[in-house]
């Protein structure tokens, strides 16, 4: 795929600290609408992938492109939310000190600039949009709970609500599984699926038996650069995959 | 929509507070004004001016609660808006003055005439006209706040490393203030106020005035800061306070959003400092101590923070004790001071108000589902395990 036809498209982006390279010349593509599992062992930099496209990590060398167009290495973290891109992080943050209803009320989409929140009055809209999403979440009678009152796995949930009350083109999810049990595991696949029907998604996951459960292609990094890409039963079959990550 | 952002200002406790200021507002100038002296009712007109007083240092307060109890910013350094504000009330009162002065100069201040200052330096001008003074009451510090701000807000420097350069902001103009060829009056700052808007400053009447012109004044800064805090941009500053840049990768601006409650801020202190200044007769270079930011940290604490009535509370009474302290037993407040806060900060994490309300919801709470439990058709509130949480209970939680 070239970069024209490209949702995201990272070019040979590599980032370091204190001289360690935590990427390494990264290539990888999404196309629109696709929806992309990236596995890989611990630190081999699936989260800082994230910081970049997210502007909270300024590549040393690379290109990220959004839309085929936008470079996103000029943008803050702001504009890049505002661009269409949503983030879950890999521990849940959401507003401890708000209400379930008030968190998915500051994420949903609608203007950020203070003088419109200063003067903003909820629209039915926006109310029916937040009644759905809390339906879709399964914190509907949580609503007026503080978040900081949730489970974990709760809160993981509340946080892909949030994601999703943003409306974005394209939405990461870092490691939306972690910390749940095998049932909530295995309804947090059949929500990304949900997604995944009308949003480009690219998650990141240990879990092999939600990443199969998910059916899609798989990236694997390994040491800051792509080692394997494919269906997972392709990426498993190759043995350096089995030597750096499944047969640990 | 500007009747439905003020309308949101409205609850149990504003109610109670503006009932409570509204009695003050009237009371007090009736009691002094009035009541004859020697009724019990009467209220002295020293009572009248150190309450007045009291309400200029708690809408400074207030001022410290909107950023920090709010939006996490801790500012040390808002005496420094107090103070211009002050500063610039007092240009009005010197201009006031005219020939009444030691020297009888129509035009300059008497330091100005000590000091052989040939004619009145440009930025003296327009501060014979009220008007123009209280423009400059609120402009001053608020371009101030917001030159500072862009710069601090958008170099995105947070925590402890802004309640520093806050102190350093308030000391600088300590150091440029005492120095003579500011213009200001050195070391003496400005006094002497004959009177203001054409009432004798010293009057019992105009004391009064001054006392209800503050009571207003808070009142009016309460009302806004209570539709900033309880409008969508308020859960946005809050958003702001316990995950900043979680709320950056939602796509807010965190720095606009700074930028604006800061500059709000420092108006409202500026204000503060301008109707303190009738009353104290006097602003100098003191104002601008770094201690007295911390002052005023210490008051917001007390009382509770972001609560506002807190601040409002918690700078009464605080100085309330410091009155009868500095009487009493002068050599102790600064200790008095210090053990105060370190008890609040041990014992009442929340201050007064927040433990307070924290106690009355749990209250509350227990009462509804006791019915609930008796068999009364009205479920309880809001489930029972939550009894410590309020809108100010959770730590500080940064993004990952
Ligand atoms: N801000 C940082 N400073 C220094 N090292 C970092 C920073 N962020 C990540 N790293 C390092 O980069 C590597 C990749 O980390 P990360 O992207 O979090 O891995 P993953 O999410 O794949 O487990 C790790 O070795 C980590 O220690
Ligand atoms: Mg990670």
């Amino acid at each position: 795929m070239t970069r024209a036809t490209s949702l995201l498209y990272l070019d040979g982006v590599s980032v370091s600290f204190d001289g360690f390279k935590a990427l390494n010349e990264l290539s990888l593509t999404i196309a629109p609408g696709e929806m992309r599992a990236i596995i890989g062992p611990n630190g081999a930099g699936k989260t800082t992938m994230m910081d970049v496209i997210t502007g909270k990590t300024r590549p040393d060398s690379g290109d990220v492109f959004f839309n085929g167009a936008v470079d996103l290495t000029g943008e803050d973290e702001a504009s890049i939310a505002e661009l269409g891109i949503g983030r879950k992080f890999q521990k849940p943050t959401v507003f401890e000190s708000h209400t379930v209803w008030d968190n998915l009320e500051l994420a949903l989409k609608a203007p950020r600039g203070p003088f419109a929140t200063l003067f903003h009055t909820i629209t039915g809209a926006e109310k029916t949009r937040i009644e759905d999403l809390l339906d879709l979440i399964r914190l509907n009678d949580k609503r007026d709970e503080l978040a900081a009152n949730l489970s974990h796995g709760q809160k993981q949930w509340l946080e892909i609500g949030m994601l999703l009350a943003q409306d974005p083109k394209l939405l990461l999810v870092d490691e939306p599984a972690a910390g749940m049990t095998d049932a909530e595991t295995a309804e947090t696949a059949e929500l990304l699926k949900d997604i995944a029907n009308d949003h480009s998604v690219v998650v990141v996951e240990h879990d092999m038996v939600f990443v199969r459960s998910l059916g899609v292609k798989v990236t694997v990094l390994h040491e800051g650069s792509v080692l394997a890409e494919g269906s997972l039963d392709h990426v498993s079959a190759d043995e350096r995959v089995v030597e750096v990550y499944l047969g640990r | 929509m500007m009747t439905s952002f003020l309308f949101r200002a409205m609850d149990a406790r504003a109610g109670i507070f503006l009932a409570i200021m509204a009695a003050a507002i009237v009371l007090v100038p009736a009691g002094n004004l009035l009541v004859p002296e020697g009724s019990p009712f009467h209220v002295p007109t020293y009572a009248v001016t150190l309450m007045g007083k009291y309400l200029t240092y708690a809408l400074l307060a207030l001022a410290v609660d909107l950023v920090w109890g709010f939006c996490g910013i801790l500012s040390l350094g808002h005496a420094a808006f107090f103070a211009l504000g002050g500063y610039a009330m007092g240009m009005y009162l010197m201009r006031q003055i005219g020939t009444r002065g030691v020297y009888g100069d129509p035009i300059l201040p008497d330091f100005m005439v000590f000091l052989n200052w040939p004619e009145l330096p440009w930025y003296w001008y327009g501060f014979d006209m009220f008007w123009f003074a209280a423009l400059m009451v609120v402009l001053v510090p608020g371009v101030l706040a917001f030159v500072f701000g862009w710069f601090a807000f958008r170099s995105r420097v947070t925590g402890v490393y802004l309640s520093i350069i806050t102190q350093a902001l308030t000391y600088a103009l300590l150091l440029a203030f005492f120095r003579n060829d500011m213009g200001f009056g050195g070391n003496n700052g400005l006094t002497d106020f004959k009177d203001i808007l054409g009432f004798d400053i010293q009057a019992d009447s105009t004391r009064a005035g001054l006392f209800a012109a503050s009571g207003i004044a808070l009142v009016f800064c309460y009302v806004i800061c209570r539709a900033v805090t309880r409008s969508k941009l308020g859960k946005v500053l809050v958003a702001v306070r316990d995950a900043e840049s979680r709320t950056r990768f939602l796509g807010y601006r965190v720095e606009h959003y700074k930028l604006f409650v800061w500059t709000l801020s420092a108006m409202m202190a500026g204000v503060a400092g301008a109707l303190y200044v009738p009353q104290v007769g006097i602003i100098n270079p003191g104002e601008f101590a770094p201690a007295n930011s911390i002052e005023v940290v210490i008051w917001v604490a007390v009382g509770g923070r972001g609560t506002l009535v807190g601040a409002v509370l918690g700078a009464v009474l605080v100085n309330f004790a410091k009155t009868w302290f500095t009487a009493a037993l002068p050599d102790i407040w600064l200790f008095a001071l210090g053990g105060l806060f370190v008890v609040v900060t041990l014992f009442l994490p929340k201050g007064i108000v927040g433990t307070f309300s924290q106690g009355w919801t749990a209250l509350r709470q227990r009462k509804a589902s006791a019915d609930y439990e008796a068999g009364s058709d009205e479920p309880p509130s809001s489930p029972p395990h939550a009894p410590s949480a309020t809108a100010r209970d959770a730590e500080p939680q940064p993004a990952e």
